[in-house]
């Protein structure tokens, strides 16, 4: 039987934990040979990628899988071979799993109503990353003691970004605030709190000073370089000089911050390098999680974790249903549960333009303060 | 020999009749309409009891891709779609290919639906040449060759001199101006309702305002040159509220909505369905209370179904790469029925009147109303016969509907155009 991971907002808090806990046994020199000997892992990737594609051919090759990539410059894709067909004809070769990255939002969603093999996403638009949410998981969670009451700052192009959409569930479900920070032309025009009760705060603003205070985690999101031609932003340099995360700016948030990038930087854009390469960043580990992650994913979408946690199929347990019975080393966390959250500052006051920005929504229950 | 309807309840919302009578048609005309005729034994009957007698439902939106793209749909079966659903007339969009710009492409529409149309078929001629929206199409030959009404439908006209301009002749030949209410510069690229469920999924958004911005200028266009400016489907809280607004005013301004925008939020969209892909798109709880809101008190005047066909293989696709619209002729009736009417929110004349006398009158159809030698246009429908959408089952040539697998009550089981039977369920017995 196969799992598809599809994106974090599927996932209950006991298999987001399961995952991150399989994830640092592998982090921490777990041996994966032979587990997935004799099974077939494609990648099916329409958009480029070092880390992810990488990472996952090296995680499947880990464990004794056979790896074959789907070049999609080469392939019959070139000849207008649809996403439909590509998707089944993968299938149809043997694959086990299908990890799939393309350009548009839901892409993986729609290979997954179409195959019986796990599909895996490995980043579908302005959508999801699950995978690089989960890393980004893991590697706060190995600095810190846990991740609920934690303050994290996402920074930048928040609308068009999936992994801050992945970073988004990943750390509320685990009970982390989230303050989302960009200019006002970059950040989503509602938050998905109003629809879906997060077990924790999320607030938006629009001043970097104010969305950095105290945070514990800041996280750099990519600037598409093309944005100015789309009249999102002024120009690169106004960009830069309101929103970059530099070593200057990072001393608004707490002393012992982590900083995380998700890869590739724009260096001067998003982030400068004595950020990047400074104590604080974490942006390396970040990326040399992406293989136990991407392991610890594999695994359990081919069903041969062998801590097997989640009795039955992603899609049987839906979304909300976390379940019983695991035995793992982190106390239950329900996800519609309000868990205890530092408090954020909702009402401090971040200067004139600050609170100008500030479009501060709690989402669920309010911690008693 | 006539056809003789014994025993239906007969509404008609034109004149607020609603009783049990019968209704003889002959020479495609209604004939008689009497508590009890005979059948004097030269008459075909029909026992209607237990069913309404309702106006022929009138379409008008609908999208019969012929000619042009005939794979999706044509004249003959999109008419039987409509037959199906009760509709004895629709009236087709001019994004044909080529477009309804010319009188010739208005002949041929008309030539089609005389030898292959289940219904009858009103064309809507575009505004445009070309549907380009950069020079006027020939409006009054369009109207004398017997073009209802003018509309680029899919786009709206951008140019707003251009369409000022169009108006006027529009007023001149006494066509309605239907508009395809969307700024392209604030919708571009958008796939979804700009909301919450956009931001979730990862789809670029369709902002309200972009719908809202035209019918906004629009209206200021229709009070300015005295045009009958028809709003087609419209699905924002703020359009209705503007329209209400210069209807108040006594501008020439009428509306449609469709059966999706009134039953449906974006929420259907969450699993990237693609039928539940359409422009505009399904909009949040509150436009969707609106668009019931403004049907009820009158600022929306139709119900029309912007049917738009696409085959299967066009829609399972990417959501961002499939075509936006979904099909609606053979659902509307009774959707409306089991969500609007049989809830109490909208009594069962008020949903006939909208789907028939007020459209009717919008297109100036001597149709949607049983009265004495009004086209023997009617649709007899079972109000309590259970059905599920099965899309398989669909007399179009396209599947792509939001309702699949809905579970309804109340359906057209006879459609009579012009005194002709053009459907019948095989339950409803027909006595020679």
């Amino acid at each position: 039987m196969s799992r598809h991971l599809l994106g974090l907002r599927d996932l209950s808090v006991t298999q987001i934990q399961h995952l991150l806990d399989l994830a640092q046994s592998y982090a921490d020199g777990e041996r994966p040979a032979g587990i997935l000997a004799g099974r077939t892992l494609m990648t099916l990737f329409y958009e480029p990628s070092t880390r992810t594609e990488i990472s996952f051919e090296l995680a499947a090759k880990r464990a004794g899988a056979e790896v074959v990539r789907c070049d999609v410059d080469r392939s019959s894709v070139k000849k207008g071979e649809s996403f439909v067909d590509t998707v089944q004809t993968l299938e149809a070769l043997g694959a086990d799993a299908i990890v799939i990255r393309h350009p548009m939002a839901g892409a993986p969603t729609l290979a997954s109503q179409l195959v019986r093999c796990a599909v895996i996403n490995a980043g579908d638009g302005m959508h999801e990353h699950p995978t690089q949410g989960l890393l980004d998981l893991l590697t706060v969670s190995q600095r810190r003691e846990r991740i609920a009451g934690l303050k994290v700052a996402l920074v930048g192009d928040v609308l068009h970004s999936r992994v801050a959409r992945s970073a988004l569930w990943g750390f509320t479900k685990l009970g982390a605030s989230l303050t989302l920070v960009g200019p006002p032309t970059l950040l989503p025009p509602l938050l998905p709190s109003s629809l879906f009760p997060l077990p924790s705060q999320v607030t938006m603003t629009s001043s970097l000073e104010e969305g950095l205070q105290d945070a514990d985690v800041v996280m750099a999101l990519r600037m598409q370089l093309e944005r100015q031609q789309h009249g999102y932003v002024p120009s690169l340099a106004e960009y830069a000089r309101y929103y970059a995360v530099t070593a200057r700016t990072l001393a608004y948030a707490r002393p012992d911050a982590l900083l995380l990038h998700p890869g590739p930087m724009n260096l001067g854009v998003e982030i400068t390098a004595d950020a990047a390469y400074g104590p604080r960043s974490v942006i390396q580990t970040q990326v040399a999680n992406g293989v136990a992650v991407r392991l610890a994913v594999l695994l359990w979408a081919l069903d041969t974790d062998e801590r097997r946690e989640p009795p039955h199929s992603l899609r049987e347990l839906g979304a909300e249903r976390g379940n019983a019975g695991t035995r793992e080393r982190v106390a239950e966390i329900p996800a519609n549960r309000p868990l205890p959250v530092i408090a954020s500052g909702a009402s401090r006051s971040g200067g004139p333009r600050g609170d100008l920005m500030n479009n501060e929504i709690a989402t669920g229950l309010r911690p008693s303060q | 020999m006539g056809l003789l309807i014994r025993g239906g309840r007969v509404i008609d919302p034109a004149t607020g009749v609603d009783r049990e009578a019968d209704v003889l048609l002959a020479e495609g005309r209604i004939a008689a309409i009497d508590a009890s005729i005979s059948p004097g034994g030269h008459h075909r009957v029909i026992d209607a009891h237990n069913l309404l007698v309702a106006p022929g439902l009138v379409d008008m939106h609908v999208h019969l891709r012929d000619p042009g793209q005939t794979h999706k749909e044509d004249i003959a079966s999109g008419t039987v779609a409509a037959v199906q659903g009760g509709f004895t007339a629709v009236a087709c969009m001019p994004n044909t290919i080529p477009p309804i710009d010319h009188p010739t492409v208005v002949e041929y529409v008309q030539r089609r639906a005389a030898s292959t149309g289940a219904c009858r078929v009103l064309p809507i001629a575009t505004i445009t040449k070309g549907r380009l929206g950069e020079e006027l199409a020939p409006i009054p030959t369009l109207a004398a060759s017997g073009a209802v009404a003018l509309s680029d439908d899919g786009d709206a006209v951008k140019d707003a001199g251009l369409l000022r301009r169009a108006m006027r002749y529009a007023r001149q030949v006494g066509l309605p101006v239907i508009e395809h209410s969307e700024d392209a510069t604030l919708s571009h690229g958008g796939a979804m309702h700009e909301g919450t469920w956009s931001v979730v999924l990862g789809l670029r958004g369709i902002p309200a305002v972009s719908e809202e911005a035209i019918v906004a200028r629009d209206i200021v266009l229709a009070e300015d040159t005295g045009a009958r400016l028809h709003v087609a489907h419209v699905s924002t809280a703020g359009s209705v509220a503007l329209i209400r607004e210069a209807k108040r005013r006594g501008v020439g301004v009428t509306a449609e909505v469709t059966p999706h925008h009134l039953l449906l939020t974006d929420e259907a969209v969450g699993g990237y369905n693609t039928d539940t892909k359409m422009n505009p798109p399904l909009r949040g709880q509150a436009d969707r209370a609106a668009l019931v809101e403004g049907l009820l008190d009158g600022t929306i005047d139709a119900i029309a179904t912007d049917h738009a066909p696409h085959t299967p293989e066009e829609k399972r696709v990417e959501f961002d790469s499939a075509p936006f619209g979904v099909v609606g002729l053979e659902t509307a009736l009774s959707v409306l029925l089991t969500r609007l009417v049989r809830p109490g929110l909208l009594s069962l004349m008020e949903v006939l009147r909208r789907l028939s006398t007020t459209p009717a009158a919008i297109l100036g159809l001597a149709g949607g109303r049983l009265e004495l030698d009004a086209p023997g246009d009617l649709v007899l429908i079972d109000l309590d016969r259970r059905w599920t959408v099965d899309p398989a089952m669909f007399a179009s040539k396209s599947r792509n509907t939001p309702f699949a697998g809905w579970e309804l009550q109340g359906k057209a089981v006879m459609t009579i155009v012009g005194g002709e039977v053009k459907y019948s369920d095989v339950s409803v017995e027909v006595n020679a």
